[in-house]
């Protein structure tokens, strides 16, 4: 079980409002991603979640009771943190029983379920070590394994592979993920990597300035962004937004079109202009394109090696089906 | 510093601190060792030649020895406590945040910016005269009677100066230890379900063993050595004569050169097996 529910909640330091009233619900079992730009409220939300900051106003329920006013460990939620919090001083078993031991649990108990997590996450060669003897990666399994022998009602992970190397972050996303579908148990998720949001999430909050800007399922988001914002938050390389003269034939303000669904064409294409930086990764190429007479530089994905060089002139096409339409409020048009 | 050129340029550089170092610490000891072996009374005939191990056999058996040894190691380990304790718990409040913090941290600090000898004047003088001491006017206020703190309570009144000097620094270099801790760690403690008081032993506590290990080494230096305080408050009496101030009142009062320097001599032995003692109890927490 862990369902979680915000009705109402805020949060002020102060005089200065991060969080204004917001409702989100969180379904049992469901991977739930907060992503957002640095400062954009997520982590605080979490921390609200977990009990590590006071709401302002507004409740929390956990499982349909109210959980507004209960201390962190009466939540039944376990965090793993963006610098792992290892204890130190404690090796990694003693570090994974400590929550256990907290608990007052019996000692059999103890070692049953620590010996189980570290099968889970492989740590059993580990488990004598001191954290500072393991490398990034295996910290962050000691912390998730820290979380998981409390079988909590929800996991909320902050940041949890940002101080991770790339190669290593993309195996623990696959890992985190894995864990997820063998746990079955909810999970919050705090990044501003919307590449980590699109492949793990089940559901996605993006968050800018403490406002949720739009809830669903990553390719919900990709497909139908709610406003610009959106828009160019999700999807990599960015989504080109296109204002002036040009949105106004679509009879919108502003236009979007993804890289990906502009297509380069030998002559005579809609929109023409000059190959700035070309980014060739083999299985696609990336251009930036100046000039092309829309007020901004447009970026285009062609699949393939695509052989042209700095300066050339190059001929663009976007798929009419795949033109997104804002309004003056930045909403989308359907 | 990989060169063979750099490495003997490093030599060089350092060659003349460490032979200033070393002269500064070998002349003296040499000079203390030295005299040890012989009879020497500056007012009753001066150097008097070569007695053996007379002087070391003098000083052991004279009957305040003892007593002394046990005075020095009373007054190291009682401030020793008192310090660590109340350091912890003042750094812990410290740290939190509060109005005024800047000056609150500079008034705990200015004790150890005071002389020894004049903080144990202003001790003797303000706080425990019994007729006009803070504390006598405290006892009589009370309706107790005052008590005459330097004949009656010698020891713990030492004790009390002693510690009230050193808890600045105890509070310090804790404080800064504190500020070190991760507070995320505290927070997954929390989160983990520990208590205010768990969170100290378990989380706080351990993250402190290293400070506390400097605080008690470099205080057990400076407290085997304590003597201003001593001089200008009891003058030795009431039993508050450490092996410091025995081997003061051998070489000036009783003019003994010889038989003092023994004494030094054995008070360096004291304090290699007390540093070595504490070496073996806390020094395994700053190798890892």
């Amino acid at each position: 079980m862990g369902q979680i529910q915000l009705n109402q909640v805020t949060k002020s330091f102060g005089d200065v409002e991060v969080i204004p009233p917001l409702d989100l619900t969180i379904h049992d079992g469901e991977f739930t991603v907060f992503v957002g730009p640095s400062g954009c409220g997520k982590s605080t939300l979490l921390r609200l979640i977990a009990g590590l900051e006071d709401i302002t106003t507004g409740h929390i329920e956990i499982d349909g009771k109210d959980a507004t006013a209960l201390v962190p460990a009466k939540r039944g939620l376990a965090m793993v943190f963006q610098s792992y919090a290892l204890y130190p001083h404690m090796s990694v078993r003693k570090n994974i029983a400590f929550p256990l031991r907290m608990a007052k649990m019996p000692q059999s108990e103890i070692d049953a379920r620590v010996e189980n997590a570290a099968s889970v996450l492989n740590l059993k060669d580990y488990l004598d070590r001191r954290p500072g003897q393991l490398s990034g990666g295996q910290r962050q399994r000691v912390a998730i394994g820290r979380a998981i022998v409390r079988e909590p009602a929800a996991f909320l992970f902050d940041e949890p592979l940002s101080n991770l190397d790339a190669a290593l972050r993309v195996g623990m996303r696959m890992e985190i993920s894995e864990l997820h579908k063998k746990l079955e148990t909810t999970m919050i998720y705090v990044t501003h990597d919307q590449v980590e949001a699109m492949t793990m999430a089940d559901k996605i909050v993006v968050l800018q300035a403490g406002v949720i800007e739009q809830v669903g399922s990553p390719l919900e988001l990709y497909r139908s962004p709610r406003n610009t914002f959106v828009a160019g938050f999700i999807g990599s390389p960015k989504m080109n937004l296109i204002t002036g003269p040009e949105a106004a034939k679509h009879d919108a303000d502003t236009i979007g079109i993804r890289p990906e669904h502009i297509d380069v064409v030998e002559s005579g294409g809609t929109w023409e202009g000059t190959v700035g930086v070309a980014e060739h990764l083999g299985s696609d190429t990336f251009f930036h394109i100046h000039n092309t007479g829309l007020g901004e530089t447009i970026t285009v994905r062609a699949i393939g090696d695509v052989s042209l060089k700095h300066g050339d002139t190059i001929h663009l096409t976007p798929r009419a089906d795949e033109i997104h339409r804002f309004d003056a409020q930045g909403l989308r048009i359907a | 510093m990989a060169t063979k050129a750099s490495r003997s340029a490093a030599r060089l550089m350092m060659a003349p601190a460490v032979i200033l170092l070393l002269g500064w610490m070998l002349v003296p000891l040499i000079m203390t060792l030295w005299f040890s072996f012989r009879t020497y009374l500056p007012l009753r005939g001066g150097d008097q030649g070569w007695t053996g191990f007379d002087n070391y056999v003098r000083f052991v058996t004279s009957s305040a020895f003892w007593p002394a040894v046990l005075t020095t190691l009373t007054i190291v380990l009682s401030v020793l406590i008192i310090t660590v304790a109340l350091g912890v718990l003042l750094a812990l409040l410290l740290d939190k945040p509060m109005w005024g913090q800047g000056i609150v941290r500079i008034l705990v600090i200015a004790p150890f910016f005071v002389m020894p000898t004049v903080s144990a004047l202003v001790w003797k003088n303000m706080f425990m005269d019994p007729v006009n001491g803070l504390f006598a006017h405290l006892w009589r206020f009370f309706g107790a009677e005052p008590v005459s703190w330097l004949s009656d309570a010698a020891m713990p009144a030492i004790i009390m100066i002693v510690s009230w000097q050193w808890l600045p620094f105890a509070t310090l270099i804790l404080l800064t230890a504190i500020q070190s801790l991760d507070s995320e760690q505290l927070e997954a403690a929390e989160m983990d379900g520990a208590p205010t008081l768990k969170r100290f032993y378990h989380i706080i506590l351990p993250h402190l063993s290293r400070a506390i290990t400097i605080v008690i080494l470099i205080q057990t230096i400076f407290l085997l050595a304590v003597f201003a305080e001593i001089f200008v408050t009891t003058g030795g009496a009431f039993g508050t004569r450490t092996l410091s101030y025995l081997i003061f009142q051998r070489v000036l009062e009783s003019q003994n050169i010889g038989l003092g320097s023994a004494g030094g001599v054995y008070a360096i032995i004291l304090a290699n097996i007390v540093a070595i003692f504490l070496m073996r109890i806390v020094g395994k927490n700053l190798d890892n």
